[in-house]
This record gives C-alpha cells, structure tokens and sequence, in this order.
C-alpha cells in the first residue's frame, strides 16, 4: 500500500514519508559528513518554500553562499555574528506588518527559521536569542551544535563538552581538553517561558521532522537544540557521521527530549545507557582523556539523565549498562 | 498643517509616525529617550500601524530594522552616543545590503569620562559606513529632514540608510513651533512603495552572501556610487518638498556669502549661534558670511567649492575631535582634503573645535573665532594645528 504523501506542516509516520522537494542544493562547500546539512535538508522539508532562513554567521553561511553562487531554495539573509534572534525578530514583525497592512498576503503564512551555530547562539548571539524569546516572535530557532567554533578553526565555546580538545582547550602539560561543563540551552529556552523547545539529532529523522513541524505550529517562539556531529573538529572518518550521533544518543549524552506547553517528553527513551567510553572512543577530540576524565564526564551524564527523568516524572533513561 | 509644540525628538517621532512606518525598535539612551517614548505613545494608543520592537540592546535594534527592511518595512529608530557606536557593525551592513532603514540621532558626547552631554563624536564614527548623513538645525527641520529622508533612501538610485542627526540636548530637549504634515500629503510625497530587493518567498534571494576578493571591491564601489547619486537625489528631493510644502534648506544654507571675505562653516544648532554673531560682526566691519553644512554625507563638494570661491579664510566649527589626525575637527578634514587636488583654489583654512562635551558656546565665542580669521585674512599665520574655543588653559 502506497504511503500517503505529506506536505510542509505536516506529521511523519517514518522516513518514507518525508517529502521529496529540495529548499537547500547541493554543490556547497561543506565538509564530507558534515552533520548540519542533514539537519537543515530535513527541516526546510518539514518547513516547505513559504520560509525565510535567518543564517547568522558560521560554517553554513560560508559554504553555501560564496557570491555569485547560493544553496539556497528560499530566502536566507545573513547579517552578523550575534545576532540571529534580532534579525528574525524583525523579520518576523515586518512581516506580520505586512500582511495586516495588505502588503503581503495573509493566506500564506510564512515561517522564520534562524539556524545559528554554537557560537552565534550559545555565547556571542545569546543575549540577542533571549530578547527574541522573552518577547514571544513567532520564530523557530535552530541551534545547530557541532560543540564549538569549526568555522575558524575548531575553538572552544560555551557548549564544548568536559574533556574535548580544541584549538584553545589544547591538550598541554597543564590543559587537558576543556575543564569545564557546557550550558543547558534547553533550560535557558524554557526559562523565557516560551511554547516549545526540544532536542534533535539527524540519527533519528522522523523525529526531527516532527519536532519541526512542532515547532513551526507553536503559538510563540520555538527553539530546537540539533546535535550536529563535526568529523572535521571531532576528528572521526566522515562515513561515521550518524554513527556518532546514533551513540551520542544511545550514551545519554543526548537525551532526546521536548518541552511543550509545560510538559516534559523523552521521545527516545534508552532503557539500558551505553558506557560514555561508547561515545567518545571513536572521536579523536577525548582520545587524550585519562581514566579521571572519563569518569567525570560518565557523572556529567549521569546528572543529566537524572535531572531529565525527574522532568518527565519517571525514569525513561535507565542506567548505563553492564 | 498642524502647529504644535515640539521638542526635536518629539519631531522626528512625529515624523515617522506620519511617513506611516511599519516596524520601530527603540532602545533608550539620553538624549534621545523621549524620542523612543513618544514613538511607544503613539503605538500604544494606536495612532501608528506599527511594530514596535522593545529590544534589549542598539545592537539589536539596528539587526532587527535589519531584518523588518529586508522583508520589505518602513522602518526607524532613534539613538544616540554609546548606543549608536554599538549600531555600528549593524549600520555598515545596512549600508553594503542597500537597506533604507531611517535613523533619528541626538548626538551626544562618547564614554570615557562619561558624558551624556551633547557633541558630535558619536556620528563622527559612523562618518565611513555609508549612510546618507544630515545636520540639522532646528525641530522643523528635523521633522521636514525625517520626510526627505526616506524619499532619499527609498530611491533607485541610493538605496542606502539615512541618518538625521541633531544636536543633544540643545536641539533634543528644546521645545519649538512645528508645521507638521497630514499622513495623506506625507505619503503622497512618499509614497509606500517596496523599490528594495526584499526576503520573498515568492521569488527567493540570499542577502548578505561572502564577497571574495573577485567580488567585494565592486559590491563596496557600488556603494560609493550610490553615495555620489544621493548628493544629487537630496537636492531634487529638498527642491520637491519645498514645492509641496512651502520649506526647503538646501544641502548647504549660505547666510551673507555674497559679498564676504572670510566665511565660517558650521553644522546643527551652533549654526544658529554662529549666525547671531556674524550678524554682529558685520554691524563691527568684518565681511563675514556663514555656510551651514546641512548634508554631511555625501559631502556638498561642488556648492562647497562654490561657495568659497573668493574667500580668502574659511574657519571649521567641529564638534568632535578626530584624535591623532593632522586636525581633529572631522568636517574640517573633509575641506582640506576637498581642495587637495586644487590647492591654487583653496581658501586658507582654520580648524576649530567647540561645544565639546556640551562645553558652553556663547556668541562671544564665534566673535572671537571670526575677529581671528579677519587677522588669518591680512595675513596672521594660520596655527598648524586645531584651534580648541573654551578649553580649560
């Protein structure tokens, strides 16, 4: 039996049924496995041609964009570093202007979608992302994480992970990676009050796609935090992409979960975690790890999945196996 | 035509409102503030069909107009000092995008000491951006100065930001008589139409691309051409709004030019000052004349050069200070370099600063610059450095 074909805004039941119609081309310059591409093929399917992509500056403005040529389907602006969430706020209010003025039509509505980096989101463009939030445009904002600075060369940013080497986390006599834990942006989303924030991870499609979709309905500004595996800086094969994120997952490291209208889910619920050894063994960024480090990050874990299962009332991680 | 009773930020906010913008994002800042509040005023009692954006920094303020013009708004702010610096990376970007964002300015002394106090430091950075840049001189002219704005801005042939910038405090904060204009003859002059490449669906364009080095250069001189079209562009729109309105200031204002040996130029409320004491120096002897410098960016060159065709020294009241630079005076190094191709045409020059950091300028004060420019004429050497009026000795 033939699968019913879905459009834009619509729900997926599995893979088969994302639709086939492109809004982001290929012939960019990204790097072999880059996990943002997948990411972002994904939602402007779920999102459709009525978009207008927010890119505040990264890896994907840079690649897809070199004048005269661009990847891009839809309209995409870019105009700084830091502030992604202003530029989509006031894209976002022109064009509900517009279209209670009769400029634009108001039978088609059209979604802003900001994919930002890590950098541009967690630690330069935070401040403008919170003033988006706390006032409620209707935006979604797509946080692509490949857990640091990769566009100029793999520095550390407030969302590397305990343990990871980069350019200005080096492994030394006295460093040894990053020494520090990594902010918790879907916390920081959910304190602006707003509708919708989730986890997503491009091992798992249907549910990023759904998620999307989620998102693009909210009555507010939604946040999507997308995991977004680097072989560049992680130093892994570009084969390995989703293998990578698949474990990330099935560690605990990444809990898929969301938070909608005041409830908690786990969408991928892993009853027995893998050790984080899994994870990080076939990444070159932790090889340095001692057998100290690799404990702390296991408690690291730990005390995420804890805190996760007390949101959702219940224990939908279970512990690490073995 | 309404006469009210306006301050200069109330003007401009008046203003915007009857150029019927589409999206504000205001964020405070002395002296600007009052400006930003009567533009929420307004919003609140739904006398202006607008957005209003209360956003949490300048910075963000520029982005968003960013993002509203790019999909196709009417859109203003106003600001001042610390917060217009902190526009600045924003600002430049309007510029290399072509956005027609219009932007209010009390101008306003920069941090450190700390200073809320009016002077032109704060515009003197943005001097490089590429944004059409006016003085003005009086809330009239701020109001009348916001209207062509955006007819300059909006047109084909500039697509470029505008700022109208007026002096902290003493234009700011003091209330005069103003004509303004119905929205109906405001938008009949200009009219609401998208001349802007916009973010439409319907036919999708990437804003903001990487411009390598095979691209950059021509993306940066189309800016510069567009920036000589609107010396063109703010006359035809003065001479038009003078047509339709009855008031019109010219990109300069000559006051007694015709038959004057020594000439100040001058720029936003000082001129006024300025021109109460060539008034007296002419009853004292000195054929004096003023210019007043209302278009800043692009610079006036050829009314300029006009102008001080003859005069034998002309003295640069700057309020600001360009620190390091073979005068400080910022307008001032635009004259000399104006003349650098044709010095056998130059007038002799003096740079002055004054009104630094709201430091009083008194009538006796212009006496003085132009007693010295009379003595620079009969043959005084010129010091070969900034002059400084009311600094502590």
């Amino acid at each position: 039996m033939a699968l019913k074909e879905v459009g834009p805004m619509e729900e997926i039941r599995n893979h088969m049924q994302i639709p086939r119609p492109e809004y982001i081309a290929g012939g960019h310059s990204a790097c072999q496995g880059c996990g943002h591409f997948v990411i972002i093929r994904h939602l402007l399917k779920a999102s459709g041609p009525n978009t207008i992509v927010v890119n505040p500056t990264g890896c994907v403005e840079v690649v897809t964009t070199v004048f005269p040529y661009s990847s891009w389907k839809v309209p995409w602006i870019h105009v700084a570093f830091e502030n992604g969430g202003a530029v989509a706020s006031g894209v976002e209010a022109a064009v509900r202007t517009l279209q209670r003025k009769g400029v634009l039509s108001e039978d088609e509505p059209i979604n802003v979608i900001v994919f930002a980096g890590d950098g541009g989101t967690v630690d330069i463009g935070f401040q403008s992302l919170s003033g988006m939030l706390e006032r409620g445009h209707k935006v979604v904002y797509v946080l692509l994480d490949n857990e640091a600075y990769m566009n100029t060369g793999i520095q550390r940013s407030g969302s590397t992970p305990f343990g990871a080497w980069t350019t200005t986390t080096p492994v030394g006599k006295k460093w040894k990676g990053e020494w520090r834990v990594r902010k918790d942006m879907i916390q920081i989303a959910v304190a602006h009050h707003i509708p919708y924030a989730a986890t997503i991870n491009p091992a798992y499609p249907v549910d990023m796609y759904n998620k999307m979709v989620k998102a693009l309905k909210a009555d507010g500004p939604a946040f999507l935090h997308a995991y977004s595996p680097c072989p560049t800086g992680w130093r892994f094969d570009p084969s390995k992409t989703i293998e990578v994120a698949r474990l990330a997952v099935l560690t605990g490291y990444w809990v898929l979960y969301e938070y909608d209208h005041g409830k908690y889910k786990v969408n991928v619920p892993v009853l027995k975690r893998k050790p984080i050894r899994e994870f990080i063994k076939i990444q070159g960024r932790f090889r340095h790890m001692t057998e100290e480090q690799i404990k702390r990050l296991q408690e690291i874990v730990d005390e995420q999945v804890e805190m996760i299962n007390k949101l959702v009332g219940r224990t939908v991680i279970g512990p690490v196996e073995g | 035509m309404p006469r009210l009773a306006l301050t200069t930020n109330y003007a401009v906010a008046h203003a915007a409102k009857d150029s019927d913008v589409d999206v504000i994002a205001a964020y405070p800042i002395t002296p600007s503030t009052p400006a930003a509040e009567k533009l929420a005023e307004f919003a609140a009692n739904g006398e202006i069909d607008a957005e209003y954006i209360h956003v949490e920094s300048e910075h963000s303020a520029a982005s968003a107009l960013v993002g509203a013009s790019a999909v196709g708004a009417r859109t203003f702010t106003v600001t001042a000092s610390q917060g217009l610096i902190y526009m600045s990376e924003v600002l430049y970007i309007a510029s290399g995008l072509r956005l027609p964002i219009v932007l209010g300015v009390a101008s306003r002394a920069l941090s450190a000491p700390l200073s809320i106090w009016g002077d032109m430091h704060d515009i003197a950075v943005l001097r490089d951006a590429g944004i059409v840049t006016y003085f003005v001189s009086s809330a009239q002219e701020a109001y009348d100065t916001v209207i062509q704005a955006f007819k300059v801005a909006e047109d084909p042939r500039v697509h470029l930001p505008a700022i109208v910038d007026y002096d902290g405090f003493v234009l700011s904060h003091v209330t005069e008589p103003v004509e303004t204009l119905e929205k109906e003859e405001v938008l009949k002059f200009i009219p609401k139409k998208i001349t802007w490449n916009t973010l439409n669906p319907k036919n999708p364009i990437s804003m903001g691309t990487v411009g390598e080095p095979d691209w950059y250069y021509e993306f940066k001189y189309q800016q510069q051409v567009a920036m000589e079209n609107a010396l063109k562009v703010a006359e035809e729109v003065d001479e038009e709004f003078g047509k339709v309105f009855g008031r019109k200031y010219g990109v300069v204002e000559p006051f007694m030019m015709e038959d004057a040996e020594v000439a100040l130029l001058a720029y936003g409320a000082h001129a006024g000052t300025a021109r109460v004491a060539v008034e007296r120096a002419r009853k004292e002897g000195i054929k004096v004349g003023l210019v007043r410098l209302k278009l800043w960016r692009p610079f006036p060159v050829p009314h300029l050069k006009k102008l001080f065709d003859g005069i034998s020294v002309v003295g640069v009241l700057d309020r600001a200070m360009s620190l390091g630079a073979p005068r400080q005076g910022p307008v001032a190094l635009d004259l000399m370099a104006m003349y650098a191709s044709d010095p056998s045409s130059a007038p002799k020059m003096a740079s002055y600063t004054i009104g630094i950091g709201q430091r009083d300028v008194r009538v006796e004060d212009i006496l003085y610059i132009i007693n010295q420019l009379a003595e620079f004429a009969k043959g005084k050497e010129i010091p070969e450095r900034t002059i400084p009026i009311g600094l502590r000795e």
